[in-house]
């Protein structure tokens, strides 16, 4: 019957599939006898690091999850949280680093359409995409390369599919030299009544294949993922997927068509570990078995074997349950979106996972202990080297050195290069366009007022000096780009990105992380409703810097009240809350004007954040304001900098001009500005509520001048900040 | 005014057109889809932007071989109104209905912001309501914009009086630095010979209203109004 005889299981077949020994003791006890190759890929699948989580779980349910206004937390496609008017928003954010690094348009590519398809899958329509992309120092030979590949992957896939792009981060530092990082978000609406879970519901019931062709591309994609770069990293390229935007429109529409009809009773998409995983996760999560057919696959290549079809990481596939006696109804959708269909299998009330290829069982696993059973491990940790010494700051450095430095070098300057390949504007929906504290987008359905915010942030630098601060800064800049708009933070996604676990160093870092993103989250009512863990982005022993990117939505009552960062008007009154600048540990000024890493990260005071967050917001409601920013990389000079760009007009502005006044960063800062005749309400709030405000200076004018330290024309900080991604990336074209 | 909107696999503006159109003209247009033969009686059609079949061959080539396109054809053939925006725009190349072809932008890169477009012929249907002011900010985004037609097309353009807008600076002056995809002397849209046919590479649609920081995209759909009234 079957024509390819599987392999004979040996000990080396075992190691290549990831699986350490007392993993493949487990492995016989589960299966109750020697497993088939199939069964070893569907282990080795379901266990590996990407799928199973393996190192982080323990580390992971210390998380806050749970919120008055969320749903579905972690554990489904994506996270969903009510909006109100019988509306939510469904979201994710995920990575897809390893195979960017070695196909960077297609690994990019299929990264964002992996996360379009979580949302989707939900029942939502996506409607709004972020990505968080890193990169090695811009002087490493494969950098360039890397940035036009990733950035023309993203808009290729986001762009077709039609989704407007609204946010992100790109930062450069040679510790990704050897990993790049490409964390994609996305977003989505639905109405509450109408969310889609992966859970089979019935026995007997047919199970629909819908979507591309099944190939071999991909095949051990997520075991990939799970493992450290060598110097074979070249002959990874065949299990990077490749992406095809136009099938993943067809498949969005024809899917929100299928679950009008009432036709779809579960449905999860094919992502990681395609088949194997889709299909083990209907069944296990819904408490049945499966069974598969594998000749009824549609398949694109020839003689693929049950393995292959069964680990296949093809792009664009969706498994379904349906019901069978709206089968007609469903059949007419999928022809006219023109997509493969076809019944593979059934659900079954034995929970068993059996596979069955040319009349051969090829796999008769237990279908909930590949999940339930599946390691869980308490890596060992060390403790965490305290942060250096901050040295000597030369108290006569030029601040307007600085500040140009800091607005115009690789890190600080404009990303316009990147976000002009992105569809920023497509569905007529986006009020606030990359380049602000965060994309606005707004909602359609409800008053025609209703809008949402996104931003996603990370610190790497202050994350390795002190993972614990580092997490909750993330956290907390995340949420505060929310509240400087003027949108109510909801919830957050989180994507984890991080070296080898199996290092103790790394472990602690990682664990510490996760403490201080939950302190965070706890503090600021933000709970994580969903996320990705990226391990092992190592290359020859090299990790990368710890990256806990946090992506994060706020809701807005009505978008005409949103605030953006630009300033308005001749004399609008400069106020900036918070504290005076002191901290210059790990700061832009340090890294960049010093060329030296060093010092402890700063501090994040919790109360302070809610409290100046909440301060902004109602001062945002109650439109007191003409525009607001909040301080991040270099602090007070280069937020004021970035003022005056994004309104094209001068500041003349009166404050302390000591280097760590202007270019500390502390966190909970913020700097607004307002009319005049509202100043006086605007202090008084402030008092009444304790938050330290201080006056400093009035919009006008040509230039930027702080004190007697900076005095910059406008024209010249915008040549500085646009004038280096385009001169950089020209290289690549000249050559 | 009546309008329908062709919808093929792919195309992702063609909710961003349904909407424009239903809230400047007040009606709900029709959708039809690529594979019907037939279009409903109406006064303007528009095939909106997007990537139909993934813009896999050539951008336009596969939907410009439809069934609806050999209606819309038709349609345009007894004068009817017809707006393709975007990939509407290299679909009508594709089909014949207007002259030249969209080539891959100058840098090679797909992109998106705001321009500023100038109307040349300020009499025509699509373009009357610009008279008042005919320099006007309004959305790109698109890889294959960089439009390009033989001399002799060219010249009959010019002479014809049909190039509807033009690529500009902010102060209305046609300039290299201005032409965002590098198209043949700033081409932004252009008509056919009877002036019933507009094929433009900018997205009036995403620019109707306040959430779009402006309003002045209305007047192309406003001047058909006013030409059908």
């Amino acid at each position: 019957m079957s024509t390819v005889q599987e392999p004979k299981i040996t000990k080396d077949l075992i190691a290549e599939h990831n699986i350490n020994e007392e993993e493949y003791q487990k492995i016989l006890e589960l299966t109750g006898r020697e497993p088939t190759y199939t069964e070893l890929g569907i282990y080795s699948a379901m266990w590996n690091e990407h799928c199973s989580y393996k190192s982080s779980k323990l580390w992971l349910k210390t998380l806050p999850t749970e919120g008055e206004r969320v749903i579905h937390g972690p554990g489904e496609n994506a996270g969903v949280v009510d909006i109100g008017d019988g509306q939510a928003v469904v979201f994710k954010m995920e990575s897809h680093n390893h195979p960017s690094f070695i196909e960077p348009y297609q690994g990019a590519a299929t990264g964002v359409g992996g996360i379009l398809r979580d949302v989707f899958t939900m029942g939502a329509r996506p409607i709004a995409a972020m990505n968080a992309l890193r990169f090695g120092a811009p002087e490493h030979e494969k950098t360039r390369h890397l940035v036009n590949g990733v950035v023309a992957g993203v808009g290729g896939y986001g762009n077709s599919f039609g989704v407007p792009t609204v946010g992100g981060e790109v930062e450069f530092d040679e510790r990704y030299n050897g990993n790049n990082l490409v964390n994609a978000f996305a977003a989505g609406i639905a109405d509450t009544d109408k969310i889609f879970l992966c859970a089979a519901k019935g026995v007997g019931l047919p199970i629909v294949y819908l979507g591309a062709k099944t190939g071999r591309d991909g095949v051990g994609g997520a075991t990939m993922a799970s493992a450290e770069f060598g110097d074979d990293i070249d002959e990874k390229r065949p299990t990077v997927q490749v992406g095809d935007p136009f099938t993943e429109k067809c498949l969005l529409e024809a899917c929100l068509e299928l679950m009008q009809t009432g036709a779809v009773i579960s449905i999860q998409d094919m992502g990681a570990a395609g088949l194997t995983c889709s299909a083990v996760e209907m069944g296990a999560q819904g408490n049945l078995g499966v069974e598969l057919n594998l000749n009824d696959v549609p398949v694109r290549e020839e003689n693929m074997t049950a393995y292959e079809m069964m680990l296949s990481e093809s792009q664009e596939r969706m498994l379904m349950v349906l019901d069978p006696a709206k089968e007609e109804e469903a059949k007419a959708v999928f022809k006219k979106w023109e997509l493969d269909f076809a019944i593979v299998g059934k659900t079954t009330d034995d929970l068993r996972f059996r596979c069955i290829h040319n009349g051969v069982e090829v796999a008769n696993l237990p279908i909930k202990d590949l999940g339930d059973e599946a390691p869980e491990y308490d890596r060992p940790r060390s403790e965490y080297p305290a942060p250096t010494a901050l040295g000597d700051i030369p108290a006569d450095f030029d601040p307007t050195k600085a500040l140009m430095s800091l607005i115009g070098n690789a890190n600080g300057a404009s990303r316009r290069w990147v976000w002009e390949q992105y569809d920023t504007m497509i569905q007529g929906n986006s009020v606030q366009l990359p380049g602000g504290d965060a994309g606005v987008v707004r909602v359609e359905g409800a008053n025609g007022k209703k809008a949402l915010a996104f931003s996603v942030d990370v610190t790497p630098r202050y994350c390795e000096a002190n993972p614990r601060e580092g997490g909750k800064q993330a956290v907390a800049e995340c949420w505060r780009n929310l509240s400087a708009v003027g949108a109510l933070p909801l919830a957050s996604t989180d994507n984890l990105n991080f070296g080898n676990p199996e290092k103790p160093e790394i472990m602690q870092q990682f664990a510490e992380s996760i403490l201080g993103i939950g302190d965070a989250c706890r503090a600021l009512d933000f709970p994580i409703v969903s996320g990705n863990v990226s391990l092992y982005n190592e290359t020859n022993g090299v990790g990368i810097l710890p990256t806990p990117a946090i992506g994060g939505v706020g809701l807005m009552a009505d978008w005409a009240k949103m605030m953006t960062q630009n300033f308005k008007d001749e004399g609008d009154v400069i106020l900036f809350v918070g504290k005076n600048g002191t901290h210059l540990g790990q700061s832009a000024f340090v890294r960049d004007c010093l060329g030296r890493v060093e010092g402890d990260a700063p501090t994040v005071d919790l109360d302070e954040e809610a409290k100046n967050g909440a301060y902004i917001r109602s001062l945002i409601d109650d439109e007191l304001l003409t525009a607001s920013h909040d301080l991040s990389d270099g602090g007070l000079a280069v937020a004021l900098a970035e003022m005056s760009l994004a309104g094209n007009i001068g500041a003349t502005v009166d404050t302390k001009t000591d280097i760590a006044s202007m270019f500390g960063e502390d966190q909970a800062r913020y700097c607004i500005t307002a009319k005049s005749a509202n100043v006086d309400s605007i202090t008084a709030r402030a008092q009444e509520q304790g938050i330290t405000i201080a006056n400093i200076g009035i919009v006008g004018g040509s230039a930027l001048k702080i004190g007697d330290a900076v005095n910059v024309n406008v024209k010249d900080l915008r040549a500085a900040h646009e004038g280096w991604f385009p001169d950089y990336m020209a290289v690549e074209a000249a050559e | 005014m009546k309008s329908a909107v062709i919808l093929f696999p792919g195309l992702n503006r063609d909710r961003d057109m349904l909407a424009a159109l239903e809230k400047i003209t007040g009606h709900k247009p029709h959708a039809v889809w690529h594979a019907d033969a037939e279009l409903p009686d109406v006064d303007l059609v528009v095939i909106p932007g997007g990537f139909s079949y993934g813009d896999y061959l050539r951008a336009g080539a596969i939907a410009a071989r439809s069934p609806a396109l050999a209606a819309v054809k038709k349609h345009a053939d007894a004068g009817g109104l017809t707006l393709g925006v975007c990939n509407g725009f290299q679909i009508l190349t594709e089909s014949g209905l207007l002259p030249g072809a969209l080539m891959r932008n100058r840098d090679l890169k797909f992109l998106c912001k705001t321009v500023h477009l100038k109307a040349e012929n300020t009499t025509s249907a699509f373009t009357s309501e610009y008279a008042a002011h005919p320099v006007f900010p309004c959305p790109i985004a698109h890889h294959d914009g960089n439009y390009t037609i033989d001399t002799d097309g060219l010249k009959k353009l010019q002479d014809q009086d049909r190039i509807a807008y033009k690529y500009c600076d902010a102060d209305g002056n046609v300039t290299q630095a201005a032409n965002p995809n590098g198209s043949i002397e700033n081409i932004a849209g252009i008509m056919n010979e009877k002036g019933n046919v507009l094929g433009m590479m900018p997205h009036p649609e995403n620019l109707i209203e306040a959430a779009h920081g402006g309003i002045q995209g209305r007047h192309i759909f406003e001047s058909l109004v006013e030409a059908v009234a």
